[in-house]
């Protein structure tokens, strides 16, 4: 079964830094234990554009579809025989991190 | 009621679970096991007052489950379900031994107390699937609308099933944080059942209580070293083992202080204190105790006393100590001072108690403590107002009665 892992950052009280080497770790080990499937940074929501073609005409307009103080960071999928496995690696991965994570099934 | 309907009735109280279970194992779908068990105790209220009742009807209920299950699939005819329903039927796995405890319930009950639910939903599962209360029933025993709480278990079934949390015993290394989790959700329930928190004309709900008893013992006896298990187990029974003395005749609530000691059940207490003593010796090999440990031995003291002025209160007040130590709540800080009442006097309890005042200002024990400090420091007007302020706060009809009476006692 494959997990959507969202690395959930906060505007007013951001995590660190200084992350990257830890989390790089963390994907070498995901690999090697059959984990991974994808993983991949944000940047940030000010680089994102929404577009909403449902009506006429297509509508392009800046920033997220969402206005708020948690935002989405970075995403991993991984592939995981059950939930408590995923939350196990999730558990890790938000102190390797330093932020929130969200797990979320595939359907 | 006939002794068809006992035997049904009985066999619904003791082996829904495991019937559940049993299927869930096999079928990995918590929807299906329910909906096959039902139908198979509906079948049994059809069959039984013309077949007689069965010489074994769990097996009878089981069997029946199983052949609904096999029904049920092959009608809905999918390649992925037929081979479930080859599974089922040339499972090679035993059948379960009946009467003895399985771990099939247990594992029940760990996949509803999922950390990734949320607690209501937790409480709410477990009484449905392993206790097979109605969904009328939970939703009355905790006030919320039918199809609310219907929405809420449906909803937790769904999460269940599309986000693959497992049906197993958690491992070794998640065992001791889990456990913890199904003792909260068994203690709600009981706590629930003990004193209903809505005006329901029933102040005790006998059936939550003597069902959070029966998963207790099922919990314990399958993890009979787990301490906190223990020691939840004997708070359970020996806090039931004053229901009797509890509301009086006229439907008022009866303070420990005031209650008739000989209703109490005898049996219940001499059972919780054996596992209240087995828990002191293990303490006393190392063992350190957790809150459910501590209160059963609080419970322990009291279920010891003939009468209140017998009661070891400096031993209440030194297990508080240990308590407040694991637990710095203002609710337990509340609790140790009626205790410190009783040694060092009212005065002493109630400069503690004010000191509470910012917290618990919406919980009615605090107010209901107050008043009683105050009456018995003959400051009336003020253990009026507490009084007052006490009734004032929804709680429970027979407890609202007995505030009422003591408050216009004061003059």
């Amino acid at each position: 079964m494959q997990y959507l892992v969202s690395v959930i950052d906060d505007k007013s009280e951001p995590g660190s830094t200084d992350r990257q080497p830890l989390i790089s770790a963390f994907n070498e080990r995901l690999i090697a234990e059959g984990y991974w499937v994808f993983a991949g940074g944000l940047a940030d929501t000010t680089a994102a554009t929404v577009i909403d073609n449902r009506g006429e005409q297509a509508v392009v307009s800046d920033g997220p579809f969402v206005e708020s103080k948690e935002y989405l960071a970075g995403v991993w999928i991984w592939e995981a025989p059950d939930l408590d496995v995923a939350l196990r690696l999730a558990t890790e991965a938000s102190k390797i991190c330093d932020r929130k994570i969200e797990v979320r099934p595939f359907q | 009621m006939s002794d068809v309907e006992e035997a049904i009735t009985r066999a619904h109280h003791e082996e829904w679970g495991r019937v559940v279970a049993a299927l869930t194992r096999r079928l990995g779908d918590l929807d299906l096991a329910e909906e096959s068990a039902a139908e198979a105790f509906a079948t049994a209220v059809e069959r039984w007052p013309v077949d007689g009742v069965p010489p074994n009807p769990g097996a009878w209920l089981t069997t029946t489950a199983h052949r609904k299950a096999i029904d049920r699939i092959r009608r809905e005819n999918k390649r992925d379900d037929k081979q479930k329903a080859a599974r089922l039927m040339y499972g090679d796995e035993a059948p379960e031994p009946l009467g003895a405890i399985d771990d099939d319930r247990l594992r029940l009950i760990f996949t509803c107390c999922h950390p990734a639910l949320a607690l209501e939903t937790r409480v709410a599962l477990t009484l449905r699937m392993v206790g097979g209360l109605t969904v009328p029933e939970i939703a009355a025993a905790f006030l919320v609308r039918e199809a609310a709480m219907e929405q809420r278990i449906t909803r937790a079934k769904a999460k269940i099933k599309a986000a693959r949390i497992p049906y197993r015993m958690p491992s070794a290394d998640d065992l001791p944080a889990r456990v913890s989790g199904v003792l909260a959700v068994l203690y709600l329930v009981f706590n629930e059942g003990y004193l209903t928190t809505g005006p329901d004309p029933a102040p005790v709900r006998h059936d939550l209580t003597a069902e959070a008893i029966r998963l207790a013992r099922l919990v314990h006896a399958l993890l009979p070293e787990d301490g906190e298990v223990t020691g939840l187990l004997a708070l359970m029974l020996l806090t039931e083992s004053r229901r009797a003395a509890r509301v009086s005749a006229g439907g008022e609530l009866v303070i420990l202080n005031e209650q008739d000691r000989g209703a109490w059940d005898a049996t219940l207490i001499a059972e919780g204190h054996r596992l209240v003593r087995e828990r002191l010796v293990a303490a006393a090999a190392g063992a350190k105790p957790g809150r459910y440990q501590i209160l059963a031995a609080i419970n322990a003291v009291h279920t010891s006393a003939r009468d209140v002025r017998e009661t070891d209160w400096s031993q209440v007040v030194a297990l508080y100590d240990q308590l407040v130590g694991l637990d710095p709540s203002p609710v337990i800080a509340l609790n140790r001072a009626i205790a410190v009442a009783e040694l060092d006097g009212p005065e002493v309890a109630l400069a503690t108690v004010d000191g509470l005042a910012a917290r618990l200002t919406g919980y009615r024990p605090y107010h209901v403590t107050r008043a009683d400090l105050l009456r018995r420091l003959g400051r009336s007007s003020e253990s009026r107002k507490a009084y007052d302020k006490a009734i004032e706060l929804a709680g429970n009809a027979a407890e609202t009665s007995y505030l009422k009476r003591r408050r216009d006692q004061l003059r």
